[in-house]
């Protein structure tokens, strides 16, 4: 049992989960922007897979990671801008359309790592981003562990997160964003742009997923697997209600997924010799009771979900 | 001579067959303010929306000012001086006043909201137009008067010089109605050039200078105010001779059918309460809930429903205590719903008239026996109801989203007054109708009363009220702050009530 | 009778614009997935021949196609019953694994019983199994608001780990796979057709299809469904107890996915086998979306998909191109299904008239 309550409060459990936190909290910042925009965004699971397969294939012909990570933005973005051809220009419904987009991408995905690399399930292995380490601030006691070793993308991470808070709620695109959410109409009349304001954070949230994404085969490993995402876009999606629609709840919520599986992947190692695959659930719970407790309290986008048709 | 501020010449906009704007002419002369009047489905929001660039048209051309423009979208409106006060308020309910203000034009300081001018420029506007308003207060707290103002300093904010104000006087209390006039007033010697949507007689001799009618899309003509009667506009808003009032009989005694006693409600999503609220309904009675939409009638007509939940109080229909049944169950003791929106509340649009026709009555032993429907008795019964009812626009295979709002609106009645109830709920009953239905709905109502059932008669027009009601209740803020016969109510009286000031009635 | 007036009636039937309207759609997601094998370096015509032949080809192939469909039609209905009432049941996949598990186990416990009791009460268990698993999202909805589509699809996950960690812990047979033994030759379904594959899984499939269509069009429950569906407001003023409706569709729909699961062991596998299945329960909502929601519409999209899952195999043994591609042809199905106005703006520029979609 005390291995249990070692393993559960260690500084690397929790390192573990701050870098683990990554693709959540970005991929559910993207959610946060499409969603206060109007549009559900089912389909971050399928941005993120696309933008870690992207991650690969472009460090694997370039052998430059950096170029991985570029296509990584650049293909989410794409995957993305589809979704929001669909729902906005299309006025398909947005989680049908989301559920079909994630099927696509799995399809995509793997079928093009066939095509690519013969193979279905581990891609070889590429350059992956380097490790960087911030200076001095490795050097403070028990927060040095953070800030030392980390892909970029985790220190990425979290400027994005702060960034993208005062870009919502502090200049004039956000105000006009958070409009186009609650009230299209009000927008409307006002001059608001609201289909491109609808198209810019749909294909935002696609970059941010897809950065994610980018994280999973690159910063925290270096090769793509099938299906690589195991679902973390839903739990971002979880997080961003969680969070209220807000970045830095999203990145609060994403933390608290994020423990539970750096816990059950430590746990695993210990090899408590019962049901891995029970533990393994453990993320998957949280999730559920994290929506069943969360959403009594909330109050998403008043126009969330709906097709401003404009008769024209 | 001046141009005019707007001229609209040979307008005709269509919505797939329907003709909504039918070659429509109309000048607005500078300074002055202008109503146009029309029934409910006439056209002239629609004819103000391709003003403000919210719909194209099919054939036609806008002057404003004498030049000729072209007005795609609300942004170029906006540029050339127009600004437009909807009739459902173009708000953000979670976002404060200024930030709704401000949205689209927001002033800022290397990349960053500069809040604090833009609130300096709203109270300067505030001041000079006497529109007074919190300006860091969230739009879901101010009351919706207030909200109006918003809405007017939305458009001056953005130097409007042309307002279009779509029936904004629907949720005013008349004290209110007579500040929004004193503004109207206030501008327009300003300068500025108002044009006024109503289908109300009394407003618009009350403030315009000309008044243009709109009757089926099209312009029947145009009239000075001072040259014209109310008489006269009536006739050519109906293209008939109309009767204004409908002949009520003396009212008969009968048992009490409902009884409210204390009923106390809490609304968590706009935090309105209903407190101690009693009252009583004899059979063969209607008694009227006067009041300013949003002060508990929502709340009250759930209540009685059991849609939602009481938190204290008893309420008794025919002397036995009903406040524990579902709404289900309160249905079949004998209560029909006339519910306010009807299209989100009333009827499933996608639906034939046959299923909204039994919408309530599914499970009941005369369609279905054992939980299949009886297909046979459900067409004879619907069949029955749209002759009865006199429901229009049913050929074919029709679902009930394709009727008109007049013809929907009876069909509900159909389908809710053949169960043979003691009580009928009827909320804002003839909104959104056409005065040919507004006749039919309350002589319906009339007759239903005095077939001995009893009536519970919510509604935002006042007219209605005082035409039907025996007996009438205000309610503001979720309390009763007065009762009386109707007789004993004068309008001055009502409108203090209304509005939250207390009058000389006994409670 | 002029031909104008003919197409008219023809087109007011309503089942066939809808028609039309996924014909569309499928035509255009084969042509995507066309174009990528062609980009892919093959050969696209001859990819769909052998798509065609290993569908449609032989009996065998045939009967294949619709074993392969089997699976499709009940989770398709599942899913589509769910859409029926606004409810988006993106769980099917979990509830069809407890199905399977469940009958498996009720099949091996009672090796005694005979056939004619044995078969239906497995079936009953496995579907009574999906049920609940499908009502736990339902009852989360109708409470506390939790959304279903997350809710299902983590419903989804911790069912596959739950039935490998009951089977690797409790069920399990000698041997390397994680499987549980075998069930008993009477708990087997009756073959179809001989010498195939095809079961009277087939039979049991139709017959759900038209027991939903008989609920959803006859039935006072069907009504409250739809009106759920349609409009929750009005369904409520109606006296309609909503949470309640919600409820009972998502466990009906469960039962429905369940029963995939079970016809899966009784009619394929002979026993439970841990991941069997290769997404039948996402497959189903492109079967629901293309069927659009319709029970009849959702058997044949269901064939459809069968076809295609058959015809895969084919195309991967003779034209080595992965059968992946074809998961990004579902993709792009229910994409294409899902967005009205795609498809009208499609039918508008080929001047087949306004008129033609001018109901949707």
């Amino acid at each position: 049992m005390n291995k249990v309550l070692a393993a559960i409060f260690s500084l690397n459990t929790l390192s573990a989960a701050i870098r683990m936190a990554t693709p959540i909290a970005l991929a559910a910042m993207g959610g946060t922007f499409s969603e206060r925009s109007g549009v559900i965004n089912i389909g971050l699971e399928g941005m993120i897979l696309t933008g870690a397969f992207a991650g690969v294939a472009g460090s694997f012909y370039t052998g430059s990671p950096w170029v991985g990570l570029l296509l990584a933005l650049f293909a989410g973005g794409l995957l993305a801008a589809i979704f929001a051809i669909f729902t906005v220009k299309f006025k398909a419904n947005h989680v049908v359309a989301g559920v079909g987009l994630n099927i696509f991408a799995l399809g995509l995905t793997t079928w093009l790592m066939q095509v690519l690399w013969g193979t279905r399930g581990t891609s070889p292995n590429v350059n992956g981003l380097p490790r960087v380490t911030i200076p001095v601030l490795n050097r403070i006691p028990v927060i040095d562990k953070l800030f030392a070793n980390q892909s970029p993308i985790v220190y990425m991470m979290f400027l994005l997160i702060i960034v993208g808070w005062i870009f919502l709620f502090k200049t004039p695109y956000g105000l006009r964003i958070r409009m186009t959410g609650e009230r299209p109409e009000a927008a409307d009349t006002l001059g608001i742009n609201v289909r491109r304001i609808k198209y810019f954070s749909v294909i935002l949230s696609g970059v941010l997923s897809g950065l994610g994404g980018a994280y999973l085969s690159l910063g925290h490993l270096n090769w793509f697997s099938m299906n690589m995402s195991a679902g973390r876009g839903y739990m971002a999606l979880a997080a961003n209600i969680f969070g209220q629609w807000n970045p830095l709840g999203g990145l609060g919520a994403s933390f608290l997924f994020s423990f539970s599986e750096a816990v059950q992947i430590r746990l695993q190692s210990i090899n408590l010799g019962v049901g891995n695959e029970l533990i393994q659930m453990i993320p998957y719970v949280i999730t559920i009771a994290v929506l069943a407790g969360a959403v009594i309290k909330s109050r998403p986008p008043e126009a969330l979900g709906e097709h401003y048709g404009n008769e024209k | 001579m001046t141009e005019n501020a707007v001229d609209m010449a040979n307008i005709t906009k269509k919505f797939g067959e329907t003709v909504a704007n039918d070659s429509v002419n109309l000048g607005v002369k500078q300074g002055e303010i202008h109503c146009i009047l029309g029934e409910n489905g006439a056209g002239k929001t629609t004819l103000m929306n391709v003003l403000f660039g919210l719909y194209g048209h099919d054939q036609g051309s806008i002057s404003i000012k004498g030049r000729k423009v072209d007005i795609g979208e609300p942004s170029e409106a906006i540029d050339l001086g127009i600004g437009m006060i909807h009739q459902n308020f173009m708000l953000v309910d979670r976002l404060t006043v200024t930030e709704n203000i401000m949205a689209g034009a927001e002033p800022s300081k290397r990349g960053l909201l500069d809040e604090k001018k833009a609130r300096k420029e709203v109270e300067e506007i505030s001041a000079r137009y006497g529109l007074h308003v919190d300006p860091g207060a969230k739009v879901e707290s101010i009351s919706v008067g207030d909200q109006q103002r918003v809405e007017i300093l939305k458009a001056l904010y953005r130097e409007a010089e042309i307002l279009i104000l779509d029936e904004p006087t629907a949720v005013l209390t008349p004290q209110e109605v007579e500040e929004l006039f004193e503004i109207m007033r206030e501008l327009r010697d300003d300068g500025k050039t108002l044009v006024f949507i109503t289908h109300k007689l009394k407003e618009t001799m009350a403030i315009s200078d000309r008044i243009t009618i709109l009757r089926d899309g099209k312009n029947v003509g145009t009239v000075s105010t001072e040259e014209t009667s109310p008489e006269e506009l009536a006739q050519m808003m109906v293209g008939r001779d109309v009767v204004l009032r409908v002949e009520k009989n003396e009212k008969e005694t009968g048992n009490s059918v409902l009884e409210v006693e204390d009923m106390n409600l809490h609304n968590p999503e706009n935090n309105l309460t209903l407190k101690d609220l009693s009252f009583e309904i004899e059979a063969g009675e209607i008694l009227g809930v006067a009041g300013v939409e949003g002060n508990g009638q929502l709340e009250l007509e759930e209540g009685i429903m059991g849609l939602r939940d009481l938190t204290g109080g008893t309420i008794r229909l025919n002397e036995r205590d009903i406040s524990n049944f579902s709404t289900r169950e309160r249905r079949g003791a004998g209560i029909a719903h006339i519910p306010s929106d009807r299209l989100r509340r009333g009827l499933v649009t996608e639906f034939g008239l046959d299923w909204n026709m039994i919408l309530g009555s599914e499970w009941s032993e005369k369609f279905s026996r054992k939980g299949f429907l009886k297909q046979g008795e459900i067409n004879t019964y619907t069949r029955d109801v749209v002759e009865q009812f006199d429901i229009r626009g049913t050929k074919g295979e029709v679902t009930a989203g394709s009727l008109s709002g007049g013809n929907q609106q009876k069909l509900i009645l159909g389908r809710e007054l053949t169960r043979d109830p003691d009580l009928i709920l009827a909320a804002q009953p003839t909104r959104g109708v056409d005065v040919g239905a507004i006749e039919y709905i309350h002589k319906k109502l009339l007759s239903m009363r005095d077939e001995g059932r009893a009536i519970l008669l919510i509604s935002a027009e006042l007219e209605e009220l005082k035409t039907l009601s025996d007996r009438m209740i205000v309610i503001y803020e979720g309390e009763i702050v007065a009762r009386d016969k109707t007789g004993e109510f004068s309008e001055e009286e009502l409108g203090l009530l209304m509005a939250g000031k207390r009058g000389d009635n006994e409670l | 009778m002029n031909p104008k007036s003919i197409w008219q009636r023809l087109k007011n039937l309503s089942g066939l614009s809808e028609l039309l309207y996924s014909l569309l759609a499928i035509v255009f997601a084969l042509l995507i997935g066309a174009i990528l094998i062609y980009l892919s370096g093959h050969d696209a015509l001859g990819a769909y021949y052998h798509l065609f032949v290993g569908a449609f080809g032989s009996t065998y192939n045939i009967a294949q196609t619709l074993l392969k469909s089997i699976p499709l039609i009940f989770t398709g209905l599942a899913v589509a019953i769910g859409f029926q009432s606004g409810l988006f049941n993106i769980g099917a996949e979990g509830q069809l694994y407890w199905g399977a598990l469940i009958t498996a186990i009720i099949a091996i416990s009672l090796p005694n019983l005979s056939g004619f009791v044995l078969v239906p009460l497995a079936l009953m268990g496995g579907s009574l199994a999906g049920a609940i698993w499908a009502a736990i999202p339902g009852y989360l909805k109708s409470r506390t608001g939790a959304h279903e589509v997350i809710t299902t699809i983590m419903l989804n996950y911790i069912a596959t780990l739950g039935t490998t960690f009951l089977v690797k812990n409790f069920f399990k047979t000698q041997g390397p796979v994680d499987q549980t033994k075998t069930i008993p030759t009477q708990a087997r379904l009756p073959k179809l057709i001989p010498n195939t594959r095809l079961t009277w899984a087939l039979i049991l499939g139709i017959a759900v299809v038209l027991a939903t269509k008989f609920l959803l069009s006859s039935t006072s429950l069907g009504f409250d469904l739809k009106a759920v569906g349609k409009n929750l407001s009005a369904a409520q003023y109606g006296g309609i107890p909503a949470r309640n409706v919600m409820v009972l569709t998502m466990a009906i729909s469960g039962a429905v996915a369940g029963l995939a699961g079970s016809t899966i062991v009784m009619g394929v596998l002979g026993r439970f086998i841990t991941n069997f299945s290769p997404g039948y329960g996402f497959t189903g909502i492109a079967v629901a979306v293309l069927g659009r929601n319709r029970p009849i519409g959702v058997l044949g999209a269901a064939l459809l998909f069968g076809a295609l899952e058959a015809g895969k195999v084919s195309m991967q043994l003779f034209t080595e191109i992965p059968g992946d591609l074809l998961t990004v042809v579902q993709g792009l199905v229910i994409l294409f299904v899902a967005a009205p106005s795609f498809i009208r703006l499609f039918s508008t520029l080929l001047g087949r008239g306004k008129g033609l979609f001018a109901n949707e």
